[in-house]
């Protein structure tokens, strides 16, 4: 496989390079924009740069409860977090033995994949209308966006335990450990990184989710749906301010994940 | 053993599957439910009937509202298909040292786990009237007046599309080209076939499971969509997503819910024709 570099190698590359900034340039260039002067507008040119647009996100007045929004998804990403990582972890044992009516379950799964996600926010809020219940984000907001984390939780946990290696675990049942002892000291530190990863899904798709938490999150607001909110009213590059910080804060969190992930399988070794 | 074995997986399940029957297939059920009730200006009442089926089967809103969401899902899902191919593609059999290749890997996933809706945002200095794009055809002499369909338009739809749910395509492709035995591509090499025969006598077979979870992806993630139409357009465009989402805006649940169910047979049909060339389970 070393023989040289051909043409099609060179054109490819070029490919991908226009890709990524397809991919990445939009936001580079709002990240770019938010350092816009006072009295610059939500296009080039830069009028000056400044960081006035960053400190009218701190002013309480000037746009609407970003800070609450903010805290509001924060929880709900963390609460989305541990429940996806503990059931979809459930589920995926509940899978490693073929049971009777699996397959069931794994079509409810794949159902909540590819179901368009405004069936679930107005199935959800004609649900909680019926029941009289009132919706709200640590309710009906946490099990919509739940319909969503859970199915790439599961499918990752299915990834994980197609490739793991059972040897471990027939020696440690040979030498008379119990189910619950396997699985506490075999099964989940060898699978443990993985499950970073799927913390990492259930954090970042609960943060950003808009779509299923639209009709169900009550009277207030997690931090997409403002956003969305402000599309419509706002019209300075606040907006992209606003933008770039969240961005910048999923990254950090992407990050976050990914050094927790290293260090595991560092560990591991 | 059997049975124990089944009350150990259901019990193990049982999360996953209260959760899901909770916030999934009840809510789908009331649904159902709801789009046989009636409705006045201001709230529904239960009823059985199939006004609401009549009323949106029969419009010709519905008609053209379909088709152009049919458009937009054809067209995103070739060029879809096209960049998450090559990009795959080049990953998997160009790049030759696994650290880069799982780090470009990365570069192009980890917009996944940032917000669409900046995404969206994003794209309004590129594609405004005074934007990037203008302005620099302007430069150039390419045009003397600002498109003015950059923005807000079909158009700036599906580079949005395209911009968002390309990943969902490189991922499974990705994930099935890794998956190719080499040896099959060297012995097709030793045969004497082309880079162009092995491509498509060998690669795209091989890595069909992957284009399938992909395009089952996107087509469905176009076809319920309603914020991405409704953002790049402008509000201008249609689609089936928007339709409901204005009629739940309206408080028209019945209307919504008949209209939601339609879409959601519709969805399940054309992945039931896509599930007839791939075992998902298999691919995992």
């Amino acid at each position: 496989m070393n023989e040289k570099r051909g043409l099609s190698f060179y054109l490819l590359t070029l490919f991908f390079i226009i890709f990524v900034l397809f991919l990445y340039g939009p936001t580079f260039t709002i990240g770019l924009l938010s350092f816009q002067g006072p009295s610059g507008g939500l296009t080039f040119p830069m009028n000056g740069t400044s960081l006035h647009w960053f400190r009218n996100l701190f002013e309480q007045q000037a746009v609407g409860d970003i800070w609450g929004s903010f805290r509001r998804s924060m929880a709900l990403g963390l609460i989305v977090m541990v429940v996806t990582v503990v059931v979809s972890l459930m589920g995926g044992l509940a899978f490693r033995t073929h049971f009777k009516g699996s397959s069931l379950v794994f079509y409810l799964v794949i159902g909540s994949l590819i179901i368009p996600s405004i069936l679930i926010s107005l199935g959800v809020g004609i649900l909680f209308n019926i029941l009289d219940i009132d919706v709200h984000w640590s309710t009906s907001g946490l099990g919509s966006q739940l319909t969503w984390t859970l199915p790439f939780g599961l499918l990752i946990m299915f990834a994980i335990f197609n490739r793991f290696d059972q040897s471990f675990e027939e020696a440690a049942r040979d030498l008379g450990a119990s189910n619950w002892q396997t699985l506490r000291h075999i099964v989940i530190p060898i699978i443990g990184p993985s499950l970073i990863g799927v913390a990492l899904f259930g954090f970042t798709l609960s943060y950003d989710e808009f779509a299923r938490t639209l009709l169900t999150a009550g009277s207030y607001n997690t931090l997409p749906l403002e956003i969305y909110g402000m599309t419509t009213s706002v019209t300075t590059p606040v907006l992209y301010a606003l933008g770039t910080l969240t961005t910048v804060f999923s990254f950090v969190v992407i990050a976050f994940f990914f050094i927790l992930f290293r260090v595991m399988t560092r560990r591991q070794r | 053993m059997t049975i124990r074995k089944t009350g150990k997986g259901w019990l193990l399940a049982s999360p996953l599957v209260l959760i899901l029957g909770f916030f999934l297939l009840i809510p789908v059920f009331a649904i159902v439910m709801v789009s046989f009730w009636g409705s006045t200006e201001y709230s529904y009442y239960p009823a059985f009937q199939f006004e609401n089926y009549q009323f949106l089967l029969t419009s010709h809103v519905t008609l053209s509202v379909y088709l152009k969401t049919f458009m937009f899902a054809a067209i995103t899902w070739s060029l879809c298909l096209l960049i998450g191919f090559t990009v795959a593609y080049y990953l998997a059999f160009h790049i030759r040292s696994l650290p880069v290749q799982i780090l470009l890997f990365l570069i192009c996933t980890i917009p996944f786990w940032t917000s669409n809706i900046i995404r969206m945002i994003s794209w309004i200095p590129f594609l405004g009237r005074n934007g990037i794009a203008n302005n620099t055809l302007q430069h150039f002499g390419v045009i003397d007046e600002p498109l003015e369909w950059l923005l807000f338009s079909d158009f700036a739809v599906i580079l949005a599309f395209v911009h968002l749910f390309t990943l969902f395509m490189i991922v499974p492709i990705f994930n099935s080209m890794m998956r190719i035995d080499r040896s099959l591509i060297e012995a097709a090499r030793d045969a004497g076939a082309t880079g162009k025969q092995i491509l498509t006598n060998v690669i795209i077979p091989l890595s069909k499971p992957g284009i399938m979870i992909g395009s089952i992806f996107v087509v469905t993630l176009v076809m319920g969509d309603f914020l991405t139409v409704r953002f790049m357009s402008g509000g201008q465009s249609a689609s089936v997503g928007r339709v409901i989402s204005n009629e739940i805006g309206l408080l028209q649940y019945p209307a919504a819910s008949a209209s939601a169910v339609v879409l959601l047979l519709t969805v399940l049909i054309m992945i039931s024709i896509m599930l007839r060339f791939v075992d998902i389970r298999k691919e995992l």
